[in-house]
């Protein structure tokens, strides 16, 4: 009996010794073929989109996929709502009920720490015609452990100031036609303000508690929430501070950004500016003059932030070579193309001013080239980590303390790393 | 004329008073079809009990005593660690503590404001149905449409302090300042709910025999009097039971922290049961936030509990 379990064991890592040294000596990886009897894979993906248009975009791609795939059954498209979609998701696979496929945003750190996402860099590079080269490298680091992706950033949504011009011109207010820097907005919002009642500048769903959005003016110093490796908290680091106060003045002193507890909504022409994602403008309703420009330079000059979501293959999923092969065809050069009427696009041939323009009746060709095709390939993301929803909760108690007239900047910024400083280094 | 047929347990007459054999003695006899209809009678609840009490305690024990990584299914045990943490947690002391104001807030401001009702809508005047249905309406209300309704009462720029700036009134922020939230949120809480301790005031209280009144007026005692040495020790058991569920209702509060405060500023408003979702669902915590839930159920139990022994103490013409 042992001698045969010996035997047995010499075998298969003579075999495995084998299929390694072949897989190392392959000059590319191929595609692997399902052995999945016809109608017998059902797909499942989750998003969190409700936009009729949009469902109906995927399911053509599905419709499409299907009739050149007889094992797949069914691909359903899961709408969960935004506001509870990490919970949702959470709980569908704790439950045992994963999709096979889903949408992810912050949730992605915590997916791919846990081996629960399918890695598909070899599975696309061997599609052929998908053209893994023409991912632009800033979209997918957020995605990507040690060159592996393990999501498709399928939207990349630059974060611009949106400029309410008939107010500016009721104030008696010019923007600087050349780069206008945050002091410029804080000066013009707090003259707008003072003349019309009407807020400064707006950083969106901010709100005083979601604080990862003010990466939107804190990059302008030079600053970031935590160090590259993600295990150091920084918001103690001076450049942060002197971000930070510029904000509590802007709130407490100038009155250049509404203080905590008042609404103001741009869209609704309450504001003269608002920082927020180039797909936001859709909520311009033609109520008012507007104009879309880049986000204003701070002290260490230009810079550029995404918001960024991907969808990855869950590996709890019983189909994943279906499931993978079938998030290849959705994301190819092709369907990349339809998907970038909805999502600014992860791929270098599709990113020019014009392409986008195609789609939106809001932007011209001009400002999408300044807001995105000229911000996406230097851009750095939101921040993002294993834990977001510990690290928001933990940073949202200590930062509180900021938004008092009387509040120390530095110190409530050092109480904010002593909050965050457990989590980033587990 | 009626004839009812009483079915005796008694051997008839006539019958054989040798005991029966064994083996020839009914099964279903008369007290064990008693037994079989009660339990009948309790299972749909029992199930129930089971399934939706019993089981997730179980589970909550068992999840206490392992760290669970929910997104790659894997379980791990690790016995007390997470009993340890709730001596280590840095936020678990200001939980408790604003789970404490909050519960002592709504419980004293729910029970004394609903007994103030009843005793002034207790008496015959025009328009008392108008008012008994006035402060009653609240109750049905959604606890998420009302909750968010003062949300936007109690905004900077909002309704609250419109009106008060009217009079010459400066009103606070009042969800960015931790005491001025927590006072918000237990007073919207206690607008919503006073009616049921109301309604249930007013039943007792209009159970109070009027001769009772009448007998203490002729012996010269006043109003207060009245109220506190007939009416309030009539009225106990109400009491007691008014004060039970605010309690577990107080302790059990969740829709108007997440929708009013997010448990801020800080963690002012952060009660115990928001700290268990928080941790379990926004943080996967899962293994923790079964321990905080079992330290919650505790905390219920004990109060339960105590409040059963006092009434004892307290709680006039219990048997």
């Amino acid at each position: 009996m042992n001698t045969a379990k010996k035997l047995f064991g010499a075998a298969a890592l003579t075999v495995s010794i084998g299929l390694v040294t072949a897989g190392c000596g392959a000059a590319a990886p191929e595609p692997v073929e399902t052995e999945a009897a016809p109608g017998s894979v059902d797909l499942r993906m989750s998003v969190w989109t409700s936009n009729e248009d949009q469902l109906a975009l995927f399911d053509s791609i599905a419709d499409a996929y299907k009739s050149d795939h007889p094992e797949i059954g069914s691909i359903t498209f899961e709408s969960l709502p935004f506001a509870d979609y990490n919970t949702t998701l959470t709980t569908q696979i704790a439950g045992g009920n994963a999709p096979d496929l889903a949408w992810m945003g912050d949730l992605s750190k915590d997916l791919i720490a846990a081996d629960a996402l399918v890695p598909l860099t070899d599975e696309l590079e061997a599609t052929k015609g998908w053209d893994y080269d023409d991912l632009l490298g800033s979209v997918t680091a957020e995605f990507s452990v040690d060159d592996e992706l393990y999501a498709y950033p399928f939207s990349n949504s630059p974060f611009a100031l949106y400029v309410n011009t008939d107010l500016l011109t009721l104030a008696g207010q010019t923007l600087p036609a050349e780069d206008p820097t945050w002091e410029d907005i804080s000066t013009i919002g707090a003259a707008v303000n003072a003349a019309t009642g009407k807020a400064g500048f707006v950083i969106r769903d901010f709100d005083y508690s979601s604080w990862n959005t003010l990466a939107t003016v804190w990059t302008g110093w030079g600053a970031s929430a935590w160090s590259d490796d993600g295990a150091t908290c920084t918001f103690d680091s001076p450049e942060m501070v002197d971000a930070f106060q510029f904000l509590h003045d802007a709130a407490f002193v100038d009155k250049s950004m509404p203080g905590p507890g008042v609404a103001a909504d741009f869209f609704a022409g309450d504001a003269a500016f608002t920082v927020a994602q180039v797909s936001r403008a859709s909520l311009l309703d033609g109520t008012f003059a507007y104009d879309v420009i880049p986000l204003p330079a701070g002290p260490e000059g230009d810079y550029s932030v995404i918001g960024q979501a991907g969808v990855g293959v869950l590996s709890s999923s019983a189909h994943t070579q279906e499931a993978t092969d079938f998030l290849a065809f959705l994301t190819d050069p092709e369907n990349a193309a339809l998907l970038a009427q909805y999502f600014p696009p992860p791929r270098a041939s599709l990113l020019t001013g014009e392409k986008l323009a195609e789609n939106n009746a809001k932007l011209t060709a001009e400002q999408l080239q300044a807001v995105v095709v000229d911000q996406v390939p230097d851009s750095v993301t939101l921040p993002n980590h294993t834990n977001p929803a510990e690290i928001a909760q933990k940073g949202k108690a200590a930062f509180d303390a900021m938004w008092v007239a009387d509040a120390d900047v530095e110190a409530v910024l050092g109480e904010v790393c002593e909050a965050i400083q457990p989590v980033l280094a587990n | 004329m009626t004839v009812t047929t009483v079915e005796t347990r008694e051997a008839p007459a006539g019958a054989s008073r040798h005991p029966a054999a064994p083996s020839r003695r009914r099964f279903w006899s008369a007290s064990r079809r008693d037994q079989l209809a009660g339990y009948l009678f309790i299972t749909p609840q029992l199930i129930g009990v089971v399934l939706f009490v019993l089981v997730p305690v179980g589970l909550a024990v068992w999840y206490s005593l392992n760290d669970w990584n929910i997104f790659s299914g894997r379980l791990e045990v690790v016995g007390g660690d997470n009993y340890a943490d709730l001596l280590t947690d840095p936020q678990l002391p200001s939980v408790l503590l604003a789970t404490v104001v909050f519960s002592g807030g709504i419980v004293v401001l729910n029970i004394a404001l609903g007994l103030g009702l009843a005793v002034m809508l207790n008496r015959r005047f025009r328009g008392v149905t108008f008012f008994r249905t006035l402060f009653f309406s609240p109750v049905v209300v959604s606890v998420v449409a009302w909750t968010l309704v003062w949300g936007f009462l109690l905004q900077d720029n909002g309704g609250i302090n419109g009106a008060l700036s009217v009079i010459g009134i400066d009103g606070p922020n009042w969800l960015q300042s931790g005491d001025t939230a927590m006072i918000a949120v237990i007073v919207s809480q206690v607008v919503r709910s006073v009616g049921i301790n109301m309604v249930l005031f007013l039943s007792a209280l209009q159970g109070v025999p009027s001769e009772l009144h009448e007998a203490a007026r002729i012996d010269g005692a006043g109003s207060a009097a009245i109220f506190f040495r007939i009416t309030l020790p009539l009225i106990s058991p109400t009491v007691l039971l008014t004060a039970i569920i605010t309690i577990v209702g107080a302790l059990q509060a969740f829709a108007q922290i997440a929708v009013l405060t997010g448990g801020g500023p800080g963690l002012s408003t952060t009660v115990l049961v928001y700290y268990v979702f928080q941790q379990a669902f926004e943080f996967n915590n899962i293994g923790y936030g079964s321990t905080l839930a079992l330290m919650l159920l505790t905390f219920v139990m004990l109060l339960t509990l105590l409040q059963w022994q006092l009434r004892k103490k307290w709680v006039f013409y219990e048997d």
